[in-house]
């Protein structure tokens, strides 16, 4: 959640309320439900690295609020993770070990965690296919969906191909 | 309660001494208001599955049967009269007639089923509305987009109350857009309780349904059971623990 807050800061100083709603209105229901202390707790260790500065602010009638934004060294940090590569896709899976060493140990059968993990990630995408992707401000949210969704189709597809290398693609 | 069931059911085609063999022996029941998903590559039977269960094509072998009866033996006749009654089948290519309009595509079953053309039009209009394309009652085909034809197409197969809706690659002609919307027609008609099989080659469109069978070199090889879960609505946070 670090750099995605210090996205928002970047728009112009602000307080936690209103970045939690700035949250909601751009990642719609495609992004888990942020609690607003989580977002607190995040400012308060971005504010102590020095990549963010708090000011008090003054109300009337209510508390103070904290009115933070970004400091040089968080404009850099931002700037650092725009330009740096997204990570790899893994190498390891902890599935597909399971699936190994399933079959090398005897102690489950490879081809009914296949059939298992694939009535899983049928069940993900049906979920992916009922998040609520319309209007402007969910462009966001559908692109998680379509992502979330071409790697599943993915994995099911790999599923498939483990079942063959595993010698279970013959008729039952 | 099986709808429809085929039993040991193997198709060849081309010559006896070198048949090309799409089905070898497939066991496959529906029950009452299911949707089941048949999925796999090109070439792998699925189609003809679902051309036999819908007596579009007879059998080499096996037998089918519709609410227990066995309907494979049934003269042409017969079976045309069956499956009148009760199949819809939906295509691919949607397959209207070409000179005809949306309105007509769409009552002409109805009527050659015996439904007065009082009775056919109420039907159709209560369809169109549904499916959203009302003010398409009088275009012809060619006017009207890939997922307008789609959905005339799921008009005409559903004019007869069938007992059953067979989809072949219901989405496969479709963009992405028409193709979820012509899913989610499918899933809100199931929703009020139409059984349905559908073959597609679409993991997304599989993930739809109660159960997906997976068949490979003209046989089952998988099945799974997905309805436990289908009312759910899905947030990503939800899927979370699949660290997708």
């Amino acid at each position: 959640m670090k750099h995605p807050l210090l996205a928002l800061l970047a728009l112009g100083p602000t307080h936690g309320y209103e970045l939690k709603q700035a949250f909601q209105e751009r990642f719609g229901a495609a992004w888990p439900q942020i609690n607003a202390g989580q977002i607190y707790v995040t400012l308060q260790r971005l504010e102590k690295d020095g990549l963010i500065t708090g000011r008090e602010v003054q109300q009337p009638d209510r508390p103070n609020k904290t009115v933070y934004s970004l400091t040089p060294r968080g404009t850099a940090e931002l700037q650092r993770w725009f330009d740096a590569p997204a990570p790899v896709p893994r190498l390891r899976d902890d599935f597909v070990t399971r699936v190994v060493l399933a079959q090398a140990t005897a102690m489950a059968d490879p081809g009914a965690l296949i059939e298992q993990q694939r009535a899983t990630y049928l069940r993900a995408l049906r979920q992916l296919a009922d998040v609520p992707t319309g209007g402007n401000h969910h462009l966001l949210a559908a692109l998680l969906v379509e992502g979330a969704s071409l790697h599943i189709e993915a994995d099911l597809k790999w599923l498939d191909r483990c079942e063959d290398l595993l010698g279970k693609g013959e008729s039952p | 309660m099986t709808i429809l069931e085929a039993r040991n059911v193997a198709k060849s085609y081309g010559p006896r001494d070198e048949p090309v063999v799409a089905l070898r022996g497939v066991d496959f029941a529906v029950e009452a208001g299911e949707l089941v998903a048949v999925m796999g590559p090109s070439g792998c039977g699925k189609s003809t599955l679902l051309h036999l269960l819908g007596g579009l094509d007879r059998p080499s072998s096996g037998e089918i049967y519709l609410h227990g009866e066995r309907v494979d033996g049934l003269s042409e006749t017969a079976w045309a009269i069956r499956r009148r009654q009760e199949i819809g089948y939906v295509f691919q290519f949607f397959n209207l007639v070409g000179n005809l309009t949306a309105a007509d595509n769409i009552e002409l079953p109805g009527r050659i089923a015996g439904l007065s053309s009082k009775e056919a039009r109420r039907r159709r209009i209560e369809l169109m509305e549904e499916l959203e394309i009302a003010g398409r009652a009088q275009l012809v085909p060619a006017r009207l987009s890939g997922g307008e034809r789609q959905r005339v197409a799921l008009a005409r197969a559903l004019i007869n109350r069938p007992a059953i809706l067979l989809a072949d690659e219901p989405t496969g002609s479709l963009d992405s857009v028409a193709a979820a919307e012509v899913m989610l027609l499918l899933r809100k008609f199931h929703n009020e309780g139409q059984t349905t099989v559908l073959v597609t080659h679409d993991m997304r469109v599989a993930s739809a349904a109660d159960r997906v069978v997976r068949m490979r070199d003209g046989a089952v090889i998988s099945q799974t059971a997905l309805a436990a879960n289908r009312d759910e609505r899905g947030r990503l946070a939800d899927l979370a623990t699949l660290e997708i």
